[in-house]
Order: C-alpha cells, then sequence, then structure tokens
C-alpha cells in the first residue's frame, strides 16, 4: 500500500493530501505522523487539504485525532486550504473538527504555527505550562 | 396501394427543390417574418436542414408517431431552430410558423398529383397532423429555451448583487441588501467563502444594515456560513444588527454564541483591521 | 417519475467506498450538479457506504437517474443483510462520536439529501434511500 509523504521543514512536518483515500491509508497517515513527530522532534504539524474534494466524517476523525496526538506529544497541527463546498458540507454534517486549528493557506498556516512555536520558546522551558 | 403515408414520403422526395422554394416564398412573404433578428441565408439554411430530415424521416416510415425515433435528426433540427428563435427574441407563434408554413406547399403538392378526393383528404390529414406535432414540438422546445434564460438571468442577477468586496489586506466584506430569502442567502454565503479563498481573507464582515427582517432560515444559514468560513480559517464578524432584527433573533431562540457581532459597520472593520495586526494613525501627527 | 438509468456496485471493503464516491461523483457531475450540491451527495455516499461496509457486514449500492419532468436528480440505495438497526430514531438523533450510540450519523447524512428513507430491522439487514434533487 502506498503511503502519503512527509515531509520535514526545519521542527515542522508538512503534508499534502492529494489523493482520494481510503480509510486504511488514512490510518497509515495517523500512525506515521504521530512517529515522525517524536523521531524528527517535530514541533508542528501543516496538513494541506487543498486538494481534497471530499472531507466526510472517517477523514474528519483522522484529523481530529492527529491534532490531538500531536498535541499530547507537544506540537501543534494547522490544517490548511478547505474548499468552501468541503467546508459547508461538514457544517451541514454537524462536524466542527474540534481541537483542530485551521488557516486559509499554506503561508498563513506556517505564519501561525510560527507565532505559537516562538511563544513557546520566549516562555522557555519553566514556563512550558503556559502556551501562547 | 399505397398507403397514405408513403405517398406523403414520395411526394417530399420528388419535388424537395421544388417544396424548398415555395416553402421559402410562403416563410419570406409571411407576415410573421422577423427580417430585423435574422437574414434570409440563415433562413434558407434552417428550411434546408429541416427539409432534408423531414424526407429522411418520412422515407423510413416513421411519419405516424412525431416521436419516434425516427424523427430524432428532425426534432434536432428544430431545436436548433428553436433555441437560436428564443435567443434572437422571436415569439413562439413566429418560431412555430417555420415548421407550419411547410403545410400550404406540401398540400398543393399532394393535390397535383389527382388522387381520387378520400385518398387525398387523407394524405392531406396525415400530412398536417405530422406538422401540427412538430410545430408544438417547436413551442415545447422554444419555451424551455425561454425558462434556461430567465434562470441564468436570475443567477447573474443574484450573484451581481451581493459584491463581495476587499475592504483591506485579508479583510472581505459583504453588504447585504433588501429582503433575504433562502435561496438567495444560500448563493451570497458561497460567494463569501470563495471570496475568502481568492482575497486570502482571515476576516469576513457580514454587514446585515440594509436588510429589514430575518427569519430564522436566513438566521440560520448566516451561522452556518459563520461556522463554515471558520473550518476554512477566516473568522466573520456580523455587523449592523438593528435593534428589530436583534428582538427577532431572541425571539427565534436562534442561538448566536461564538459569533462575533459588532453594532456598525465601522466597528466591524475597525475590529478586523486589529485581528489582521494593522493599527491605523492618524498622519501628521508629531511622531517622536 | 421515472429512472433513466442505473447501475449497482458492491460494497465489500473500503477500497469499494472509494469506488462509490467516484461513481456517484461522476454521474452528479453528469446531472448537472452544482459544486456544492455534489460535494453533498458524495459525502453522503460516502458515510452510507461506509457504514454498510463496517456495520451491515457489507452490502450493495444502487445507482439510479431520475427524471420527474423538467428536474432530474440521483437516487442511491444503499442494502445490506446485516444485523440490521434496533432503534431508528435514535440511530437518526445521534451524532458521529456520541458515546452510546452506533455512531452512524445517519442524521448529518440526511442533511445532506433531499430525501431520505430508511428500512431497518434487526436480524434482517438495512435498506436506505436517498434522493438529491438538482
Amino acid at each position: 500500500m502506498e503511503r502519503i509523504p512527509i515531509l520535514k521543514l526545519g521542527r515542522l512536518l508538512l503534508v499534502t493530501i492529494q489523493v482520494d483515500m481510503h480509510d486504511r491509508l488514512a490510518l497509515a497517515l495517523q500512525d506515521d505522523l504521530t512517529e515522525r513527530i517524536v523521531r524528527d522532534s517535530a514541533r508542528g504539524v501543516l496538513i494541506d487539504i487543498s486538494s481534497l474534494e471530499i472531507v466526510d466524517s472517517f477523514i474528519g476523525r483522522v484529523l481530529g485525532n492527529i491534532a490531538a496526538m500531536s498535541r499530547v506529544l507537544d506540537a501543534e497541527t494547522v490544517v490548511v486550504g478547505m474548499q468552501p463546498a468541503v467546508a459547508i458540507t461538514l457544517v451541514e454534517l454537524g462536524l466542527s473538527l474540534p481541537g483542530v486549528r485551521t488557516a486559509l493557506n499554506v503561508e498563513r498556516g506556517m505564519h501561525l504555527l510560527s507565532r505559537s512555536l516562538e511563544a513557546d520558546e520566549i516562555a522557555g522551558p519553566d514556563d512550558a505550562a503556559d502556551q501562547g | 396501394m399505397a398507403n397514405g403515408e408513403s405517398v406523403i414520403a414520395a411526394v417530399v422526395a420528388e419535388h424537395e427543390q421544388r417544396l424548398m422554394e415555395e416553402w421559402l416564398r410562403e416563410q419570406l412573404s409571411a407576415t410573421t417574418l422577423r427580417r430585423d433578428l435574422m437574414g434570409d441565408a440563415e433562413l434558407r439554411q434552417q428550411s434546408a436542414d429541416f427539409l432534408g430530415r423531414f424526407r429522411e424521416a418520412l422515407q423510413a416510415g416513421g411519419a405516424a408517431d412525431a416521436n419516434a425515433s425516427a424523427w430524432a435528426d428532425a426534432r434536432a433540427v428544430l431545436a436548433t431552430v428553436s433555441r437560436s428563435r428564443a435567443l434572437k427574441g422571436f415569439s413562439p407563434g413566429e418560431t412555430a410558423m417555420f415548421v407550419l408554413s411547410l403545410k400550404q406547399p406540401l398540400f398543393t403538392l399532394l393535390r397535383e398529383r389527382g388522387d381520387d378526393p378520400e385518398r387525398l383528404v387523407d394524405e392531406i390529414w396525415r400530412a398536417s397532423v405530422i406538422l401540427d406535432r412538430l410545430a408544438l414540438h417547436t413551442t415545447e422546445l422554444y419555451q424551455k429555451s425561454r425558462e434556461d434564460v430567465i434562470a441564468r438571468q436570475q443567477q447573474e442577477l443574484l450573484e451581481l448583487s451581493t459584491p463581495v468586496v476587499k475592504v483591506w489586506e485579508g479583510v472581505v466584506a459583504v453588504p447585504l441588501i433588501g429582503t433575504l430569502d433562502s435561496a438567495r442567502t444560500q448563493v451570497v454565503m458561497e460567494n463569501l467563502l470563495e471570496r475568502i479563498v481568492q482575497v486570502g481573507a482571515s476576516v469576513a464582515i457580514i454587514d446585515i444594515t440594509g436588510v429589514p427582517t430575518v427569519d430564522t432560515l436566513v438566521a440560520q444559514h448566516l451561522i452556518k456560513t459563520v461556522a463554515a468560513a471558520r473550518l476554512m480559517g477566516a473568522e466573520c464578524i456580523i455587523s449592523g444588527i438593528r435593534p428589530q432584527i436583534a428582538q427577532t433573533i431572541v425571539h427565534l431562540g436562534v442561538v448566536l454564541e461564538n459569533v462575533t457581532t459588532k453594532a456598525s459597520l465601522a466597528d466591524a472593520i475597525a475590529l478586523a483591521l486589529k485581528q489582521t495586526g494593522f493599527a491605523i494613525t492618524r498622519a501628521g501627527a508629531a511622531r517622536g | 417519475m421515472q429512472p433513466t438509468r442505473d447501475d449497482s456496485r458492491p460494497l465489500r471493503n473500503e477500497e469499494d467506498v472509494v469506488f462509490s464516491r467516484q461513481a456517484v461523483r461522476s454521474w452528479a457531475v453528469e446531472l448537472g450538479f452544482s459544486l456544492v450540491d455534489q460535494t453533498k451527495i458524495v459525502t453522503a455516499a460516502s458515510e452510507l457506504a461506509r457504514n454498510t461496509v463496517v456495520y451491515g457486514g457489507g452490502g450493495t449500492m444502487h445507482m439510479q437517474m431520475l427524471e420527474d419532468g423538467p428536474r432530474r436528480g440521483l437516487r442511491l440505495v444503499f442494502e445490506d443483510q446485516g444485523p440490521g438497526i434496533p432503534d431508528i430514531d435514535q440511530a437518526l438523533r445521534d451524532g458521529f462520536t456520541s458515546g452510546g450510540g452506533l455512531g452512524l450519523g445517519l442524521g448529518g447524512a440526511r442533511r445532506l439529501v433531499n430525501e431520505f428513507a430508511i428500512e431497518s430491522q434487526p436480524g434482517q439487514g438495512t435498506r436506505i434511500t436517498v434522493v438529491k434533487w438538482k
């Protein structure tokens, strides 16, 4: 089974989802990301879904899981590029993707991540409890 | 004994050229001709196309039923004719005359065969039935084309009447004006979300100063739009809520939690700029 | 109202769920649905197809193009011989991540389509019919 490639960009992991994923592929991505966060000591994960034309409840759950798991591993996740039709459908479905931060595009997503990473660095190790 | 239908087929095939000329003459002398809308060359082309398909369909033996597959090509030509006339502004009657004016020349040819009166009546009747059905078909196609045009214009009106404007870097605003119905609100909201992507906006202001009343359905659409924008990574501010609308919203039990509201568009813009990291200072003030 | 074209697809595994999404998408495009409506019906199909595979133990999706006078639509029927749904009302009310419920998300899928019908008895399988009009 092919796997979705994960790119490393400094302390960030970048994922671009371009295929119509079947459930196993999505779960594999979930596993691969958590593993890479630990392996690469990543502090941020950026998931680009601008090519995803369908986000159903399963994918929504996977995105939510990725956000939650990364947070446990002290990394922030941002999902970017959700298409308007997808957003409208998710709202109708009743899925709000709690705990998932979103941004319009990769540029803004990186900006968002670097802001929260900076705040963390400024806080220093003793103040790790305070999140910016 | 040749039956009425194959007689018509034979007559049309044998005298196609003459039928064509006489039919054209009928059309060109008719009071329903619209030279202002269509040139003679085009008329000749349409007539030739139709007559050819008409003959073929008759020869294929499908005379009785204008809906039979033998008539598919003829109906296709009529579809093109109806659509083009509908777009050009012909009336439905003027469009139907295209087919109906073929009757007189065809009857003349049938009469000239010298068949006995009873046979002649039968042949003319059959010819009339076929042409009437085709003329009716033309009218139906015409209607459909007009409806398509109206639907498209309505859509365009819908989109033009509520433009989404870029207020500043990363901030868009859509001033809603007039009564909102469910369909219109949906279109506006879809446009807003598209524009948010195009402009790269992180804040969208929905101003309803110009909206006299809001019902539950519209309020729900607004809330869904705010939720969808948030999922995409943009925040919405709803501004210009009149006292009456505020009352309606409360009475209807609509819950606006997590939705930022501002009384005026000005306040909303100020907030949006602040949220996007801009500060406005007065020019010329002493800057140390 | 009459169907003008129909087709059936097996729903045995998650690859079939993906195929069913693609099939519904191509018919929706052919029918001229707006992008938002396409997304809604394909997403609904994805939810219902997955339920059929995961909860129903596998089944079939039937697709039909409909014509009702001037309007055209798409009807999808999801059928399985699985355990059935014991409390349909509850299933329609449940969200996706509710603890006690089945989490089938039927209520959500219902909001994405124009017509929604469900027949299900414990031990007798499930049959869900949805229609979306252009």
